[in-house]
C-alpha cells in the first residue's frame, strides 16, 4: 500500500485520497458568451500526461483539497502543496 | 510452405515432421510511403488493416507497433465478448462485433476459440431486477439476444455462486446473454495479423512512432525509430496511450488513462461454464479452458500509465469474487497484471477524425476494447478508406462532446469503464 503526503495531515494511506482532476483548468467566465468548443474543452478535454502530472486531490478524511504533482508511470509523489489563490 | 490451416494440412505437415509451416507473418523493413499507416499493433490496429485490405481493397498499408503484436491490452484483458449494453447505438456497435466474432475463425482461417458460453450480469435486489428487465428489453429492441433469469435459473446455471441465506448480496436473478462468452485473446491478434499479412499488409514490430510529419497543418506521415514513413492518412489505435500520440499530433482528447487489473488462479476442476459479473461488487470471473479462473474487476482509483497491479484494487476485486463464490476463498492466484485503458467521459469509444487533418482516431474503449476488436477494425477501416463514417460508427464521432449527444453507458448499463 502506498502512502501519500497530505499537506495538512502528513503521510496517510493512499485509500484516504481521491483524485479530483487535472490542475490548471479555469472555468470559463459564465457572465460572458461561451462557445460550445470552450465549454467542451473545459468540461471534457484533458492532458492525461504520461510522466509528471500536476493534479488536484482531496484528502477525504480531512476534506482538504490540495495540489499533488506525481509521476503517472512510477506513481511517485513529487510534491504536494496546499491550494492558495495563485495555485492551480 | 503450408499456409492454409485445415485438418488436411495438419495431417500432411504431421507426416512431414511439421517442417513446412510458413511463418504467420513477414517482418518487412518499412517502405517509404503507404496509403494508410496504422499506429498500434493490437487487436484494433490489426483488425483495421485486415478489413482495409479485405473490404476496401486498400492493401498498401503498414501497421506500426512499438513493442510486439498484442502486447498491450489485447494480451492483458479477461477475454470476455458480449453486447449487453443499453443504448441502441451501443447495441448496434457491440453486436456487430459479436456477429463478426461468430464468423471470425472461418473468415481469417485461424481458431480464435470463441466459446459462446453465455454471460450473466447478476441482480441483487427487486429494484435491480426491474432495471435488469429494462436492460433486457433494450437489448432485444436493439437486436441482441437477452434473457431475464430468476434466482433459480441462475442457480441452475452456476450453482457455485453465493446462494447462502446470509449472503451480503443475495442473487435475485440475472441478465443473460447466451451468445456472449470468451475468446482466445492472443489468437485474435495473431489471426488478424496473419490474415492482413496475406493480403499484403506490412506489419512492422519494434518500431516506435516518435512524431507526426505535419506539412501545412496536414499529417503526411509518421516519424519512427526506423525512419520517416510517408502516408496518405494515419489511423491511431493505441488505447491507453492515445493521449501521448495526441500530444505529438497536436490534437486533444477527452480521455483519462487508468490501470485495469486482472488475475488468474491456479487450475481447478470444472467450476463454472459461463461468465458471471456482479455489478454490486464490480467483480466478474470465468473459467479458462486450462481450468484457471480468469478474474476481473473495476478500474483503479487513480489515473495511471503504470502497467502493473497494486493492492487497494486487488483487495476490492478479490473480496468481490469471494462474496460471489465463497468456495473460491482458498484458491491461489497464479498471476496478476494490469493494462492501461483509456476512459472517455461517457464510457463510449471515439471513432473519427482527430482534429488534425490526416489523422484518424480509434480509442476510448475503456475496459471493453477486446470484445469490440472486430467492429472497431471494421468501422475504422471504413472510415480510413472512405474518409466518412459507417452508419454504426457515426454516433461515436468525437464531435459528440461538442454537440452534447453523449452515449452514456456508465449510466445506461452500469458498466465500470
Amino acid at each position: 500500500m502506498q502512502q501519500f503526503p497530505c499537506p495538512f495531515c502528513g503521510l496517510r494511506d493512499e485509500r484516504e485520497f481521491h483524485f479530483a482532476g487535472e490542475a490548471g483548468k479555469t472555468r470559463p467566465d459564465t457572465t460572458k458568451e461561451i462557445s460550445d468548443a470552450d465549454w467542451t474543452t473545459y468540461l471534457y478535454y484533458c492532458t492525461n500526461a504520461k510522466g509528471p502530472s500536476r493534479e488536484i486531490w482531496v484528502h477525504t478524511t480531512c476534506q482538504e483539497y490540495f495540489v499533488m504533482t506525481r509521476d503517472t508511470v512510477s506513481m511517485e509523489v513529487l510534491s504536494t502543496e496546499a491550494l492558495n489563490e495563485d495555485a492551480a | 510452405m503450408t499456409r492454409h490451416y485445415s485438418a488436411l494440412s495438419l495431417l500432411r505437415e504431421g507426416l512431414k515432421g511439421h517442417t513446412g509451416w510458413a511463418p504467420l507473418w513477414r517482418s518487412p523493413a518499412p517502405k517509404d510511403t503507404y496509403d494508410v499507416v496504422i499506429v498500434g499493433g493490437g487487436g484494433h490496429g490489426l483488425a483495421t488493416a485486415y478489413y482495409l485490405a479485405k473490404n476496401h481493397g486498400v492493401t498498401n498499408v503498414a501497421v506500426i507497433e512499438k513493442g510486439w503484436l498484442g502486447g498491450g491490452n489485447t494480451g492483458r484483458n479477461t477475454t470476455v465478448i458480449r453486447s449487453n449494453y443499453f443504448y441502441p447505438e451501443s447495441t448496434a456497435l457491440y453486436d456487430l462485433s459479436v456477429r463478426l466474432y461468430e464468423g471470425l475463425s472461418r473468415d481469417i482461417n485461424y481458431n480464435v476459440m470463441f466459446s459462446q458460453r453465455g454471460m450473466m450480469v447478476l441482480a441483487h435486489s427487486d429494484a435491480e431486477m426491474e432495471l435488469a428487465a429494462r436492460t433486457v428489453n433494450a437489448m432485444q429492441l436493439g437486436g441482441a439476444d437477452a434473457e431475464l433469469l430468476d434466482g433459480k435459473e441462475v442457480q441452475k446455471k452456476a450453482p457455485v455462486l453465493n446462494f447462502r441465506d446470509d449472503a451480503r448480496y443475495p442473487i435475485h436473478g440475472a441478465i443473460f446473454q447466451g451468445r456472449g462468452g470468451t475468446g482466445r485473446h492472443d489468437a485474435v491478434a495473431w489471426g488478424y495479423a496473419r490474415a492482413a499479412d496475406r493480403l499484403g499488409v506490412d506489419i512492422i514490430q519494434n518500431c516506435e512512432v516518435t512524431g507526426f510529419l505535419i506539412e501545412g497543418g496536414v499529417c503526411k506521415g509518421v516519424e519512427t525509430s526506423q525512419g520517416l514513413i510517408r502516408s496518405g492518412s494515419v489511423g491511431v489505435a493505441t488505447a491507453g496511450h492515445s493521449s501521448v500520440l495526441a500530444e505529438m499530433g497536436g490534437y486533444k482528447l477527452p480521455l483519462h488513462s487508468y490501470a485495469l487489473q486482472a488475475f488468474v488462479t491456479e487450475a481447478i476442476k470444472p467450476f463454472m461454464d459461463t461468465v458471471a459479473f456482479s455489478p454490486m461488487t464490480g467483480s466478474y470471473f470465468s473459467q479458462s479452458d486450462k481450468g484457471g479462473l480468469v478474474i476481473g474487476g473495476g478500474l483503479d482509483r487513480v489515473p495511471s500509465y503504470g502497467q502493473r497491479g497494486n493492492t487497494p484494487t486487488q483487495e476490492t476485486v478479490l473480496a468481490g469474487i469471494i462474496d460471489m463464490a465463497p468456495a473460491l476463498a482458498k484458491v491461489k492466484l497464479l498471476r496478476h497484471w494490469a493494462g492501461i485503458v483509456d476512459v472517455s467521459p461517457d464510457s463510449s469509444p471515439l471513432i473519427g477524425p482527430s482534429g488534425t487533418e490526416g489523422i484518424y482516431i480509434n480509442c476510448g474503449w475503456g475496459t471493453g476494447g477486446f470484445k469490440a476488436i472486430p467492429a472497431g477494425g471494421y468501422l475504422f477501416a471504413h472510415l480510413l478508406a472512405n474518409g466518412a463514417h459507417h452508419d454504426i460508427s457515426r454516433p461515436f464521432d468525437p464531435g459528440r462532446f461538442n454537440t452534447g449527444h453523449l452515449i452514456d453507458e456508465a449510466a445506461g448499463s452500469g458498466i465500470a469503464h
